[in-house]
């Protein structure tokens, strides 16, 4: 086995029972783990973003390899910052199959703004970009929750619940009851989130079963959402199984002795001093008295 | 807008759109004509109702515990003198729920001013903690107290999930605040972030729209806003007549689609049954 995928095994495991130590309480391991899990993600994301959206999404359109032409204002530019940055900018353009649209300078001008927020006195710029985040996306989602939010309710409640060519009762399938329960289920649900009338009379009722269904289907999700999480444990514990053999040096059972080990003298030793307070505890302890 | 202006404009863009109709209307898709109606609809409906109450029309809203609880929760922070903790969840501006959680956020923002007590809010989001810096900034100000505001109570973490609630995680259980606030788009993370909060003895507020998640908050939070309810809160929060008008309006969209459903239902069995009238589900189908 390669000397890198053991030590890799090492790491994990180490990250892995550190993440898992903090069951017993907030200790030096965990916070290891996670100041490293925190800020190595912070810059792999950051890479990963520039690499896979910014680099070949943005620029790779503003300057693509297949219309390049030195002669042109917008490949001078290029060449500037290709005098910088090769990598980045590589000579002959940018060579990610995209065709040439300026349009593209619109979100590199609005992210431009963007980073102005470090100088205080154009920091006002940022909010442009945000505007347009925010006024996009309500924009372009707005159709999208009325098909399926609105109209797309109204059209799956919308069913015979007379129709007993279906069986009366049935949990997985269609029935009679099945129907009924979602008719009846989406009309008391709707009605729980009415908040301009008190929740009195039939109104009140309507929403009581209003909130019992959704307390039922919270449960349903509830249960559904923790055998998701067990498999992930499990996942982990597959891991750990797996570093656990000779071909990685015991490194599961080694790491847990240690992190086990140091944690438990250290239990020990916190223990010892409480059951030996300093003098001065003892004294401002008599004062009081 | 006055009241004349605005109907007078309303006038001339239904003319404009009836002689565009006469006229043939070209790259009008009809099949799409549901869509159409549902939204000139609603949007009329919440223009309606926002118009009433910004002239001075009173809407009653009924008390929504978990947001009487956000004022406690700030107070029993002041008096613990620990910090407020606001997670205004996972996701960027272009989720409704955050857009909603950095709103709110406005509004702790305000109370934590008047009751100067700090406050944390980390973000897993560049654009987020832009918009909540100003939202922050701008309650800060209002409440006559710049001085408190500092940048780095919005504070980036990470954009990655578990690495966030990691570090969430470890906030919590050093700083040990005594109001934790999850308001925004959430999805793993949910479960771990308030369980922490609940070992700390935290008074925890969520409000989210994320089926999935919603279980777990109610489980392990004091209070939980459901869904609509979290959307609302800033109307609640603000008691701006404008935003009331909305809730009011959007209260009466629900109405009309309650009644959708039932007379949907109805044209579905007699058509099914009788053979009468359309089949409303070929009708309400989007190409």
């Amino acid at each position: 086995m390669e000397f890198s995928s053991i030590l890799g095994a090492w790491v994990a495991s180490f990250l892995t029972i550190g993440i898992f130590s903090y069951l017993y309480k907030d200790n030096p391991f965990y916070k290891i783990a996670e100041h490293l899990f925190v800020g190595v993600s912070a810059g792999y994301l950051l890479s990963l973003g520039f690499w896979t959206q910014l680099q070949p999404n943005l620029f790779g359109r503003l300057f693509p390899a297949k219309h390049y032409d030195p002669d042109t204002l917008t490949y001078s530019i290029y060449n500037i910052l290709s005098f910088f940055s090769t990598s980045i900018f590589p000579e002959g353009g940018i060579d990610k199959g995209h065709d040439q649209h300026l349009i593209y300078v619109i979100p590199l001008i609005l992210g431009i703004m963007m980073l102005m927020s470090l100088i205080p006195s154009f920091s006002w710029m940022a909010r442009w970009g945000i505007a347009y985040v925010v006024g996009m996306a309500a924009g372009l989602k707005a159709y999208g929750y009325l098909n399926s939010n609105v109209i797309g309710q109204i059209k799956g409640t919308a069913v015979n619940i007379f129709d007993f060519s279906l069986p009366i009762f049935s949990l997985s399938s269609p029935s009679v009851f099945n129907n009924l329960l979602i008719f009846i289920g989406t009309i008391c649900g709707l009605l729980y989130f009415y908040f301009s009338k008190e929740h009195k009379g039939m109104l009140g009722k309507a929403s009581k079963i209003g909130i019992y269904f959704l307390m039922i289907s919270f449960g349903a999700s509830f249960g559904f959402a923790v055998m998701g999480r067990i498999s992930l444990l499990i996942g982990r514990f597959t891991d750990l199984i797996l570093f656990s053999g000779s071909d990685y040096h015991y490194a599961t059972y080694w790491v847990l002795v240690l992190i086990v080990g140091i944690l438990g003298y250290a239990a020990f030793k916190e223990q010892k001093n409480e059951g030996f307070p300093e003098p001065n505890i003892l004294s401002s302890s008599n004062e009081e008295e | 807008m006055k009241d004349k202006q605005f109907w007078v404009g309303s006038a001339i863009i239904a003319v404009l759109f009836l002689i565009y109709w006469v006229a043939g209307h070209p790259y009008f898709v009809t099949d799409r004509i549901v869509m159409f109606i549902s939204i000139i609809f609603l949007s009329a409906t919440l223009i309606f109702y926002t118009r009433a109450a910004e002239r001075g029309e009173e809407f009653f809203l009924r008390p929504i515990p978990a947001l009487k609880a956000v004022e406690e929760a700030v107070g029993r922070s002041t008096e613990m003198g620990r910090p407020i903790l606001y997670v205004p969840g996972i996701q960027d501006m272009d989720q409704v729920e955050t857009v909603a959680g950095v709103v709110v956020l406005g509004h702790v923002a305000k109370m934590t001013a008047r009751y100067e007590t700090s406050l944390n809010v980390p973000v897993s989001r560049s654009i987020v903690m832009k918009a909540a810096r100003e939202s922050c900034r701008d309650a800060y100000t209002v409440e006559g107290r710049p001085d408190m505001f500092n940048e780095d109570m919005v504070h980036y973490l990470t954009d990655d999930q578990f690495a966030y609630a990691a570090g969430v995680n470890g906030i919590m259980v050093r700083e040990k605040p005594a109001a934790c606030m999850y308001m925004g788009k959430f999805y793993a993370e949910s479960l771990i972030l308030a369980e922490t909060g609940n070992s700390i003895g935290a008074i925890q507020i969520a409000g989210t729209a994320s089926q999935a998640q919603i279980p777990f908050f109610v489980t392990a939070c004091d209070y939980t806003l459901i869904g609509e309810e979290f959307f609302a809160a800033s109307a609640y929060l603000s008691q701006k007549p404008e935003l009331i008008g909305g809730v009011k309006g959007q209260d009466m969209i629900k109405l009309f689609v309650t009644a959708a459903i039932v007379l949907s239902t109805i044209l579905m069995i007699l058509f099914e049954t009788a053979g009468v009238g359309i089949n409303i589900s070929d009708f309400l189908t989007i190409r």
